[in-house]
């Protein structure tokens, strides 16, 4: 799996690390943490509702670390981390965990690739076996990259190339961006995946997948002891890396609006703008992140948040409309606004809505009362994902993952509870601009004029 | 975190037998409390004080299969649009008063159910303001006329797009030659055409009609009493309208009387496959026969027969997979996957070989023994969190499973054998007999030739 594509999703992540106010209940309090000698990092929370475990393995490394011509390759190496290593062949890994009882899966995204199981509490062992010896001991076989190369590209298919809204995303940050490798799509361009090798996958898999480049995280029915001991027995042996050094590649200033038309099979149009503004670095003195998420959810939150309310309800000028704050990660942080226009409305009148409404925020501000909608709305969201171990365990790794702390968690509350209006209005006016700003039209043909995407014949490959 | 944890610091030895506990589990954990509301609503009740959440939804049958072809679409648009205005309060109002506590509500809605899921923090008084908020709605909506010009306006356009999409025309043009005549045939958005034509009125007289008490199922879990269970039961169901006592019912889906293909032209770069038939009720006496057999066709993920057949060994396709469906009247089994368009052919060929060879030699001995492990094994994940819980609590109800449904589900699965699932496939699936879509082709063409030829 790839992260999602959906700009709709990406700011889930961003704002769901909000705990409960209660400083007895804040969620890290009872999170146990160790590093192993060999800079592997191993974070344990207990929840005993159930006896099961959700475990996880992180590696900080993602599509960001790809290098051009090779773009798509560490997605690709986490379908071949399931492909065998010599203890345990191709098919087997899954085979073990099904036996289990268990569930599994990967995800790759810009800035991390994670693997998971969730067990028994009583197969962590296996669990730990497994990933340790797939950490170190990948066989990556002619034959399998092969066959997996092809799955990825009717992955590549299925998610990207048949989806309007998709096309669109993936071209507008390759626009939007000029230097930043946040440009290429998590599951690479199809021509670098018609053209990458096995060598390329193991070059990427030798360079960075390591101990000192991982985290564990286990959330579950365990005791943080005999999982330190469990991990040390497991993981502990395997050697630590030099690892490359990773080139900051920041994206130069942007000189001015840019725009761009994606032209595909479909039946609305549709307007999708990116605003260039900070992401979170340094979560304790920072205040302008937290306002952007507070803007985003002031727009968007809930179903009487100011873009449905006006763009849909009001005016009737958009189907749907929507927005969306990016702010953490290793890469440039985006504010995004989308919108589809309402039946007879033009891409045109649906991007000048959603203009409206950012120069209502810039002009008039926002009020309190809609702030402490969106802080009783984030802290009831802290709480309602700890009924989900796996949720609670994606959201430290993740933290931990994009060079944040599992314990900046708490931070946010206190940091958004803290955000003002007028900080609110301050952000909007900063970064909502014209000069950091592009915007794509997703213009909509017929499907029966459409470029005939005919497939090639067997054996020759091309992009589309 | 669960504050669980603080009563009970044991200490476990993680190499514990995981099996051992598993029967004992649901019934240690999961003492359903069952009974009917002065309305006759029947309720499905867990008290869980690990985490001050509450769960409640209320579901009618009200899905999709009560729809007609000439107002399809009427079920879902009914169901959705209750929230944007009832009791007094504006769409607006509604979604602030959740909004202010911090709660979620959502529409539960398919080819049976319609109904309403609230989550709720379980303090008095946030728990109250959502739950009167969520009365109101199922109560008292007032689908305004405006509001439902808007809404339709919004459907017909969504509906529009879908249409062009590969996987929504596969969708709709095998349930349509799946179940001819039977409702299940309707796609359960409704139609761009049909739906544009629907009227506040209508809407309204769905409403009275299905959002009755008298088959009205309430599934409650979380930090509340029984006693405060019975209140929120009775003011979420004491003020439904009163239904004319009918009975609501789905008459039974005919199997295929033969084999049919279809292959649709579209531009898209992947072929969108589904092949299928009729399959199951949910209260079907081959239910966990056929779960544990599917688990082993098509259901069971990286390790299943169909994934390793199309993907492990030949790369055609990023999913492929079966399930049964199974629903008040037979819901459909189906294949499914996708793959670049010029090897559909040879998809298909190797989907419908490694179906036929399941039915007539049926899994391996080894098969069964690990699709059980998987699925015993597995047991506590289907219930390791509040909201897993209280989709069962709202599945057993409406389908009036038993209410040891969960405790007895790992009996019921290791009974299984290797011949119950070959006899069982043999009963309800007939390879003879199956839809065949393929959209994605290079032009459109209907078969009526038996599709089994090919193996």
């Amino acid at each position: 799996m790839t992260a999602l594509p959906k700009i709709l999703f990406v700011l889930m992540l961003t704002c769901a690390g909000l705990p409960v106010a209660s400083a007895a209940n804040a969620p890290a309090d009872d999170v146990a943490v160790k590093d192993l000698a060999n800079g592997l990092r191993v974070i344990v929370k207990p929840d005993r509702r159930a006896p099961v475990v959700a475990s996880m393995v992180w590696y900080r490394i993602g599509s960001v670390d790809e290098q051009g011509g090779i773009t798509g390759v560490a997605h690709v190496l986490e379908h071949m981390m399931f492909k065998g290593t010599k203890a345990v062949p191709a098919g087997e890994f899954s085979r073990l965990i099904a036996a289990a009882g268990g569930r599994e899966n990967a995800f790759t995204s810009r800035d991390y690739t994670g693997y998971f199981q969730t067990l028994h509490k009583s197969a962590l062992p296996l669990s730990f076996r497994l990933e340790a010896d797939r950490m170190v001991n990948l066989v990556l076989s002619p034959e399998e990259f092969a066959k997996e190369i092809k799955v990825v590209m009717e992955e590549r298919r299925w998610r990207t190339d048949d989806r309007p809204q998709s096309v669109m995303y993936e071209r507008l940050m390759a626009t939007a961006l000029t230097a930043h490798p946040y440009r290429n799509p998590v599951i690479g361009w199809m021509n670098d995946l018609e053209n990458l090798t096995i060598e390329d996958t193991r070059r990427f898999y030798e360079q960075w997948y390591s101990p000192n480049n991982a985290i564990v995280v286990v959330v579950g029915d365990v005791v943080p002891a005999e999982v330190f001991a469990l991990a040390e027995q497991h993981f502990g042996l395997i050697p630590s890396k030099t690892l490359p050094l990773r080139k900051p590649q920041d994206e130069p200033p942007q000189l001015g609006l840019k725009r761009l038309t994606v032209k595909v099979p479909a039946e609305q149009a549709q307007v999708l703008m990116a605003y260039r503004t900070p992401r979170l670095t340094k979560p304790k003195e920072e205040w302008e992140p937290y306002a952007l998420d507070m803007l985003e959810s002031v727009l968007s939150g809930n179903a009487a948040a100011r873009l449905p309310q006006r763009l849909v309800k009001t005016d009737r000028l958009a189907a749907a409309a929507g927005a969306s704050y990016e702010g953490v990660g290793r890469g440039p942080g985006f504010f995004y606004l989308s919108g589809t226009p309402a039946q007879g409305k033009t891409a045109a009148e649906m991007e000048q809505g959603l203009r409206r409404e950012v120069q209502r925020v810039i002009e008039e501000g926002v009020t309190q009362q809609e702030l402490e909608r969106v802080k009783a709305q984030a802290i009831a969201g802290q709480v309602y994902q700890r009924d989900s171990m796996f949720f609670q365990a994606r959201q430290m790794g993740w933290l931990e993952a994009v060079g944040l702390s599992y314990r900046d968690e708490n931070l946010f509350i206190e940091k958004l509870q803290q955000v003002t209006p007028e900080q609110v209005r301050e952000v909007a006016r900063k970064y909502l601009v014209d000069d950091g700003l592009t915007v794509a039209y997703l213009d909509p043909q017929p499907l029966s004029t459409a470029p005939a995407r005919t497939a090639p014949p067997a054996g020759i490959r091309h992009g589309n | 975190m669960a504050t669980e944890m603080t009563m009970k610091p044991m200490i476990r030895t993680l190499c514990a037998f995981a099996l051992l506990s598993v029967a004992q589990l649901a019934h240690a954990i999961l003492p359903i409390e069952h009974w009917r509301t002065s309305t006759g609503a029947k309720v499905y009740f867990v008290e869980n004080r690990g985490l001050p959440i509450l769960d409640v939804s209320v579901d009618v049958p009200a899905g999709s299969a009560f729809d007609t072809p000439a107002q399809s679409g009427l079920a879902a648009m009914t169901n959705g649009l209750m929230r944007l205005g009832a009791a007094g309060m504006n769409e607006d109002d509604i979604a602030r008063a959740l909004a202010d506590v911090g709660a979620q509500m959502s529409n539960r809605f398919d080819s049976d159910r319609g109904g309403l899921i609230l989550r709720t923090l379980s303090d008095p008084k946030r728990r109250n303001q959502a739950l009167e908020v969520m009365a109101g709605v199922l109560s008292a909506p007032a689908f305004t006329e405006s509001i439902v010009e808007r809404e339709k306006s919004r459907y017909v356009s969504a509906l529009k797009e879908a249409d062009l999409t590969p996987d929504s025309r596969v969708n709709r043009e095998f349930y349509r030659l799946a179940f001819g005549k039977h409702p299940y045939s309707l796609r359960s958005s409704g139609e761009a055409d049909t739906v544009g034509k629907l009227q506040s009125d209508d809407l309204k007289a769905f409403y009275r009609k299905h959002y009755a008490p008298a088959q009205a199922v309430v599934a409650i879990m979380g930090d509340v009493t029984r006693k405060e269970a019975e209140a929120i039961a009775e003011q979420l169901t004491r003020a439904l309208p009163k239904s004319d006592g009918q009975r609501l019912v789905i008459p039974e889906a005919p199997s295929l009387p033969a084999a049919v293909t279809r292959m649709v032209e579209h531009p898209a770069s992947q072929s969108h496959i589904m092949i299928g038939a009729p399959g199951i009720r949910r209260d079907d006496p081959d239910y966990f026969t056929l779960f544990v057999g599917n688990y082993i066709l098509g259901g069971g993920g990286f390790v299943s027969r169909i994934t390793e057949e199309v993907r492990q060994k030949r790369g055609l396709a990023y999913s492929a997979y079966s399930y049964f469906s199974p629903l008040l009247a037979r819901g459909p089994f189906v294949i499914g996957m996708q793959t670049r368009r010029d090897q559909a052919g040879q998809a298909l060929a190797v989907v419908r070989s490694t179906l036929r060879e399941f039915i007539d030699k049926g899994p391996t001995p080894e098969e069964v023994v690990a699709a059980k492990q998987n699925i015993v094994g597995g047991f506590p994940m289907r219930i390791d969190s509040n909201r897993k819980i209280h989709d069962y609590l709202a599945m057993i109800g409406f389908y009036g499973l038993p209410v040891d449904y969960l405790e007895t589900f790992v009996a019921n699965i290791e009974r299984v054998t290797a011949g119950d699932i070959k006899a069982a496939f043999a009963r309800r699936v007939d390879p003879d007999r199956l839809v065949t879509v393929v959209v994605g082709a290079g032009h459109d063409q209907t078969a009526a030739a038996p599709a089994a030829a090919s193996r």
